[in-house]
C-alpha cells in the first residue's frame, strides 16, 4: 500500500511498540502531525522542547524502553539538545525526531534551518538525515535498535519536510543488520573465572553500582553476588536504587556529595568490583590512587568505559545481567563478615550523628530538607517514582531518601542538568500511571521549567511536587562560600513568585510550609490528593549540601 | 609520544568523515594525517588515520572509533608488518643553472618531474614520510615554492587482509 513518508513514520513507530510521544509542532514537521491525527499515539504536547526530550528521558527511565521526543527544524531542533545531551551521558535511551527544511533547501540557510545532527553529533550515539521516504521504516527500525541495545543513548532521526510528504510503497523491514554494530554480549569466560578468584581472594571487597546496573535489569543478580560473600555495596549517583537503601549492605552515594560511610568502604577496599558505571570525577575523584590500593574489576557493555578513567586489574565486557549470572555460577558462598562488619561500624556512626542533627532548627522559620526527604517515603508505596532537579535539592534526596526499588530514583547524573526533574516526572508519570511520581525540586531549576505546569494541565498529569525554597541557587552559593571565601555572585533569587499561588493559577493545590512540624501533615494532605499538588517548603539559605 | 596507524573501514556516506574527524576534537586527540578513500567494495571506505600518542591514547582513539556506528573495523598497524605510503607534489625554482642537479636529485630519491616551466619544477615523490622529508629538506636550497601532500595510506605486508566479511574483532575489543 502506498502511504506517504509522514504516514510511514507513525507506522513504524506503532511498530516499535511507541504508544506515547512527547512534542511540539512547526511547520517543518507538519505532515508528521497531520498523520498523527489518525494514529493511536498519545502525544503529550509540552511546552518547550526540551521538556519534550526531558519527558521522554523520564518515560524511557521508568518503562525500559526508548521515549520518543518531536519537534520541529531550526529552533525547535536545537531545543531538544540539553535533553539529548542529558540522555547521553545518562545512558538513556531516547529518540528525537525533527522536521527538517525541503531537502533542495539544505546548506542555504533556509528559515528555521539548523543542522540538527551535526549540532548534537557530540550528544548521540547514532543519528540519521533521512535522504527518501523509502529509507524511514529501516531507519526507524534501527534507531530503537542502536538506542536500546548495548550501552543506551539517544538517537536522532532527521527528516525534511519533502521526505515526510513523498509518497512511496510501505515495506515492513527486515531484521536490523548494521555491519557496525555489534555491541558484545556475553562477557568472556575466561575474564569472569578471573574475577570469580578475585572476590574469592579479596579481603575487603566492595561493589560499587552504576546506573548500568538498573538499565540491564541486573539489580537482583547484584544483590544476590553482594549477599553471597557478604560485600558491602556503594552506588553512584545513577545507580541509586541498584540496591534497596535500608538492605544491610548498602552504604550510600560515593563520591564528593556522597556518604562518608560509601566513602569511607572504598577507601578501604582491597578490590573494587566496578558494575556499569563510567568511573566519573564528582563519582571517584582520585581514581589512580584508588587503583594503586585496591584490585580493580571493571564490568560494562561499553568497552571504551573500561580503562578510560581508571586502571583495571581485571576489565570486562558485557550485559551485566548475563556476566553477573555467570559470574554467580563461579563464585562460592562465604560466610566471613569481618570486613562487612568493621564497615558497618563506620557506618552506624555516621547514621547515628545525622540522626542526632535530623529535625534540628525549630522555630526558624524554615524545614530541614534532609528530615523530609528521609520520611517522605513514610507517605508513598515501594514502587513510586521520584525525580530530582539539579542542585542541593538533588544531593539532599540523593542521600536521604528511602529507595527501594530500581527505577524509582530518577535523576540528571552526568549533565546535572536543571530543569530536568519536573518534564522528567511528567514523563514517567506516562510510563508509570499506576504509582505517584513526585518531583523533588529547588527554586532555581524549578523555574527553569515551571512552564511543564500547563503540560500537567492539559493532559491531567498527577505529579506532586515537592520544592525547597532557599531563595538561593543553593549550590552555587555553597561553592561561593568555600572557594570564593563567601563572596555571593549571582545567587540570590529575590524576585521569586508565590509558588503556591502559581500553582493555583494553574488549578492545582499546595501549600507552603515553614517548620519541621508541618512536614508529616503535609506530606500527608499531598499525598492523599488526587491531581497535582505544590508543597512549598521554606529552606535556610545557608543550609549545607552535606 | 609515537606515532601509531590506524586502518578504519567506515560506511562509505555522507557524514562520516565530520563524525570521526568531530570525535578527535571533542576527546582531545591529535590527528596526524587523516587519508580516506573508497575500497574494493564501493559500499565501504578505507581511513588511514595516524595518531600521537601514548598507549592509553591509542586505546582511547580506537574504542571511541569503535563506538561509531558507522565505522565497521578498526586495526591498529604494527610499523614493520606493514607498508606506509605518501604522496607529495613540490614545486621548486628551477633555472637553467640549477635544473639539471635537480633533475638528479630527483632520480636519486625515485621521484618524478610531472610539470616543468621556466622557472620552476614540479616533483611528484611518494614513500615514507621519512623519505619525503629527506627530499624535500635537499631541495630546500633552490627554493620551495608550494609543497602539497596527502595523508599517510597504509597497508599490512603479506597475505594478510582487511575486509568486512572477516568478523574477526581485531586487537581493540577489550
Amino acid at each position: 500500500m502506498k502511504i506517504t513518508g509522514a504516514e510511514a513514520i507513525i507506522k513504524a513507530l506503532e511498530l516499535e511498540g511507541t504508544d506515547t510521544i512527547f512534542g511540539y509542532p512547526g511547520a517543518a514537521i507538519s505532515p508528521f502531525y497531520d498523520a498523527l491525527l489518525n494514529s493511536r499515539i498519545r502525544h503529550i504536547l509540552t511546552r518547550h522542547e526540551q521538556g519534550a526530550a526531558h519527558a521522554a528521558n523520564g518515560y524511557a527511565r521508568v518503562t525500559g524502553k526508548p521515549g520518543v521526543c518531536v519537534s520541529t527544524s531550526g529552533p525547535g531542533a536545537t531545543n531538544l539538545i540539553t535533553g539529548i545531551a542529558n540522555a547521553y551521558m545518562d545512558s538513556i535511551p531516547i529518540i528525537a525526531i525533527t522536521g527538517q527544511v525541503r531537502s533542495d533547501m539544505i546548506g542555504t540557510d533556509a528559515f528555521q534551518e539548523a543542522d540538527i545532527t551535526g549540532s548534537a553529533a557530540p550528544f548521540t550515539k547514532h543519528s540519521y538525515l533521512v535522504k527518501a521516504a523509502g529509507e524511514l521504516p529501516r531507519i526507524i527500525k534501527e534507531a530503537f535498535h542502536i538506542a536500546a541495545t548495548g550501552r543506551p543513548g539517544p538517537v536522532v532521526i532527521d527528516i525534511p519536510i519533502d521526505v515526510q510528504n513523498s509518497v512511496f510503497e510501505f515495506q515492513s523491514p527486515k531484521a536490523v543488520e548494521i555491519k557496525g554494530y555489534k555491541p558484545t554480549v556475553k562477557g568472556h569466560p575466561m575474564q569472569i573465572k578471573k574475577a570469580a578468584a578475585a572476590l574469592e581472594e579479596a579481603k575487603k571487597p566492595v561493589i560499587c553500582a552504576g546506573g548500568g546496573v538498573i538499565a540491564a535489569n541486573a539489580a537482583g543478580e547484584m544483590l544476590e553476588l553482594a549477599e553471597k560473600r557478604n560485600i558491602p555495596v556503594v552506588t553512584t549517583l545513577m545507580g541509586i536504587g541498584a540496591i534497596p537503601s535500608a538492605h544491610p549492605l548498602h552504604f550510600g552515594m560515593v563520591g564528593t556529595h556522597g556518604s562518608q560511610a560509601a566513602n569511607s568502604a572504598l577507601h578501604h577496599a582491597d578490590l573494587v568490583l566496578i558494575l556499569g558505571a563510567r568511573v566519573g570525577d564528582r563519582a571517584i575523584g582520585a581514581a589512580s590512587t584508588l587503583a594503586k590500593r585496591a584490585r580493580i574489576i571493571h564490568i560494562d557493555v561499553d568497552p571504551a568505559e573500561i580503562g578510560k578513567n581508571i586502571d583495571v586489574s581485571i576489565p570486562l565486557v558485557g550485559d551485566l545481567k548475563l556476566t553477573l549470572k555467570d559470574l554467580l555460577g563461579y563464585v562460592k558462598a562465604s560466610e566471613d563478615k569481618e570486613w562487612l562488619c568493621e564497615a558497618a561500624e563506620k557506618r552506624l556512626k555516621v547514621q547515628q550523628k545525622a540522626a542526632a542533627e535530623r529535625g534540628k532548627h525549630k522555630d526558624t522559620g524554615y524545614i530541614d530538607p534532609k528530615y523530609l526527604l528521609s520520611m517522605l517515603a513514610d507517605f508513598l508505596p515501594e514502587e513510586a517514582v521520584v525525580t530530582t532537579e539539579v542542585g542541593q535539592n538533588q544531593i539532599w534526596a540523593a542521600n536521604n531518601l528511602q529507595v527501594r526499588m530500581p527505577k524509582t530514583f530518577i535523576t540528571s547524573g552526568g549533565l546535572g542538568t536543571m530543569g530536568y526533574g519536573l518534564p522528567a516526572a511528567i514523563g514517567a508519570k506516562i510510563g508509570r500511571p499506576d504509582v505517584p511520581v513526585v518531583v523533588i525540586s529547588g527554586d532555581g531549576s524549578f523555574q527553569m521549567s515551571m512552564q511543564e505546569l500547563g503540560t500537567m494541565k492539559q493532559h491531567d498529569i498527577d505529579v506532586k511536587i515537592v520544592l525547597f525554597n532557599n531563595c538561593r541557587l543553593g549550590m552555587v552559593r555553597e561553592l561561593q562560600l568555600t572557594k570564593h571565601s563567601g563572596r555571593y555572585s549571582q545567587v540570590c533569587l529575590d524576585s521569586n513568585p508565590d509558588f503556591t499561588a502559581l500553582a493555583a493559577a494553574y488549578g492545582f493545590r499546595g501549600e507552603k510550609i515553614c517548620s519541621n512540624d508541618e512536614i508529616r501533615p503535609a506530606l500527608e494532605r499531598m499525598t492523599g490528593t488526587k491531581g497535582p499538588y505544590l508543597l512549598e517548603c521554606m529552606v535556610d539559605p545557608m543550609e549545607p549540601t552535606l | 609520544m609515537s606515532k601509531h596507524t590506524l586502518s578504519v573501514l567506515v560506511e562509505n556516506h555522507a557524514g562520516v568523515l565530520s563524525r570521526v574527524a568531530g570525535l578527535f576534537s571533542r576527546r582531545g586527540f591529535n590527528i596526524d594525517s587523516l587519508a580516506v578513500g573508497v575500497t574494493e567494495n564501493p559500499d565501504v571506505s578505507r581511513m588511514t588515520i595516524v595518531v600521537e600518542g601514548d598507549e592509553y591514547i591509542v586505546e582511547q582513539v580506537s574504542k571511541q572509533l569503535n563506538k561509531l556506528v558507522d565505522v565497521i573495523k578498526i586495526k591498529r598497524l604494527d610499523k614493520h608488518e606493514s607498508i606506509t605510503r605518501e604522496l607529495s607534489l613540490i614545486k621548486v625554482s628551477a633555472n637553467a643553472a640549477t635544473r639539471s642537479e635537480i633533475v638528479q636529485l630527483v632520480e636519486i630519491f625515485r621521484a618524478k618531474i610531472v610539470d616543468v616551466s621556466k622557472t620552476t619544477l614540479t616533483i611528484e615523490a611518494s614513500g615514507s614520510g621519512d623519505k619525503v622529508a629527506a627530499l624535500e629538506d635537499m631541495l630546500k636550497q633552490f627554493g620551495i615554492k608550494e609543497i602539497v601532500r596527502t595523508g599517510t595510506i597504509a597497508i599490512e605486508r603479506g597475505n594478510r587482509i582487511i575486509k568486512v566479511t572477516n568478523n574477526e574483532e581485531g586487537e581493540i575489543n577489550g
